[in-house]
């Protein structure tokens, strides 16, 4: 990306009808290590390569917990998406205690969309630099995009377990080449009658032992339908609980540089 | 949102004449009992169409049962400008729901927990809407039938009243109220309620309205009454004996200790 004069801040358009920093936003989403996420009718996963910069560090805790039903994973400034993911544990919380039913996931997310707007719309703010996940967001997402887009209508019916394997397998293509291990990488799950976990390190080593075995299948998925990446300023979906209805959004077109 | 001024506040002001008080102490124009039980289909909720002030029986066709929003009916008994009160925060709450345009709505059960807080919340402020709510409906199926009072207690079941209905009718759908009652039978069942209520409770008039409440929606009847008997020998030439009797100063009809 090029620097030039109009992205100094967020309210100034370039002559071609463009907002560079909201742009900008979404590059330090692309540069982010990639998460995914699946849903088939019964079960939601999320997974995402959790690379530490050293072997001494802990790993940047990439998913979050916002209820029972609901779960983010986040790619990109982590600052943004815990602040973020603190305001929708408080909405939900708030939904929750008021109404005592869950938070509908659809209204969450418009909600945090629409606060996210307000972040380009204010000369003394900047957008969020972050993407709550909707499918495959982040660096060498693509890979993972291009193995899922060719399943993707299977997942409908998909078991629980092979939800979960085919996120692994998603998880692996991102990471181009590099064994995958249980602790570069975080799984979570959420389904009808089962609240929003991550799976513990012992459960996520046994999937990929047992998968990794078993060279990968390719039965061709003739329409790959385009699913652009959902990560707009900084607020696209999260992984849905199963109760939730919407279709992964469709991003603006200008955004995917 | 309401101010938190009390009458003391008031009092100190030098300049001001009228001791003003911002709360409510009594209510004023009352409703009585609100029966509901739960049926095969839904719900089925009575009231009468009675607003007292105070013993009289001022005003005689209140309608006490409300639809809110798509899935739920709310009755009340208490204070009738407080009921008109949380029919306008239900007004915009359900409002603010359908503009999200997103398919989701707001069952019975979310109602009834958004009217706790907000009963409750009032009663924390030594300032509550005086009423005692019901709500019922039918969301996806699943039935519900709850009561919210003036301080805030709430709790579900398949049968609740309010008031006076706490204490007459209750102890009838105790014995009689059972699961999956046609539509006939709940009706029959909640006039009998209603008529006890009728005899017994002095701020009850004979005008009445039933609702139900399905999957399909609401309905409320149109105004009507029950049928009742006086013609008990103890009611009759009620004077008799009054002449001579402790109850000679007495006008009207009284009750006579012989018989």
């Amino acid at each position: 990306m090029f620097r030039n004069q109009y992205d100094t801040d967020v309210t100034t358009w370039s002559p071609t009808g463009r907002l560079f920093q909201v742009e900008y936003s979404m590059e330090a989403v692309k540069q982010g290590s990639a998460a995914i996420g699946l849903r088939s009718k019964t079960h939601v996963v999320l997974a995402c390569v959790n690379k530490a910069n050293s072997e001494l560090s802990s790993h940047q805790k990439k998913i979050f917990k916002v209820d029972d039903h609901i779960g983010v994973a986040i790619a990109g400034l982590t600052a943004d998406g815990r602040v973020l993911s603190r305001y929708m544990r408080s909405e939900a919380i708030n939904h929750s205690f008021t109404y005592e039913s869950p938070l509908p996931v659809g209204r969450l997310v418009v909600q945090l969309a629409d606060k996210a707007q307000v972040c380009t719309q204010r000369s003394w703010k900047r957008p969020y630099g972050v993407g709550l996940l909707a499918f495959a967001i982040g660096s060498r997402s693509q890979a993972a995009k291009t193995y899922l887009e060719r399943r993707f209508e299977n997942f409908t019916n998909s078991s629980r377990e092979d939800l979960i394997k085919d996120a692994l397998i998603a998880t692996r293509e991102t990471l181009q080449g590099e064994k995958l291990k249980s602790s570069i990488c975080t799984v979570s799950v959420v389904g009808v009658g089962e609240p929003f976990h991550i799976l513990d390190q012992e459960t996520v080593q046994q999937l990929i032992d047992t998968f990794e075995l078993v060279t990968e299948e390719e039965p061709p998925a003739p329409e790959p339908a385009s699913e652009p990446a959902a990560a707009d300023q900084g607020g696209a979906e999260q992984g849905a609980g199963a109760e939730q209805g919407a279709a992964p959004d469709e991003g603006v077109a200008p955004m995917d540089i | 949102m309401e101010m938190l001024m009390d009458s003391s506040q008031a009092e100190h002001s030098f300049l001001s004449s009228v001791t003003a008080s911002e709360r409510t102490l009594n209510p004023y124009v009352t409703g009585t009992s609100v029966v509901a039980i739960k049926y095969k289909d839904g719900i089925l909720m009575a009231a009468d169409m009675g607003g007292s002030y105070g013993y009289t029986l001022r005003y005689k066709s209140v309608e006490r049962l409300k639809p809110v929003g798509k899935h739920s009916l709310l009755g009340a008994s208490g204070e009738i400008s407080d009921f008109q009160e949380i029919l306008r925060y239900l007004d915009e709450l359900i409002l603010y729901d359908n503009m999200w345009d997103d398919g989701n709505s707001l069952g019975p059960k979310e109602v009834h927990s958004y009217l706790t807080r907000v009963m409750y919340n009032r009663r924390n402020k030594f300032n509550p809407l005086w009423n005692s709510l019901i709500l019922g409906g039918v969301k996806n199926g699943q039935k519900y039938l709850g009561m919210v009072s003036m301080i805030g207690v709430n709790f579900e079941d398949n049968h609740v009243a309010t008031g006076f209905g706490n204490h007459l009718a209750r102890p009838i759908l105790r014995d009689e109220w059972h699961d999956n009652l046609s539509f006939e039978d709940g009706v029959k069942l909640l006039e009998k309620c209603m008529r006890v209520l009728l005899y017994r409770d002095t701020t009850a008039v004979n005008k009445l309205q039933i609702a139900k409440i399905t999957e399909e929606g609401v309905t409320i009847s149109q105004p009507y009454s029950l049928k009742t008997f006086w013609g008990y020998s103890a009611f009759q030439n009620p004077t008799v004996h009054a002449e001579g009797s402790w109850l000679d100063m007495v006008t009207g009809w009284a009750v006579t200790t012989m018989e």
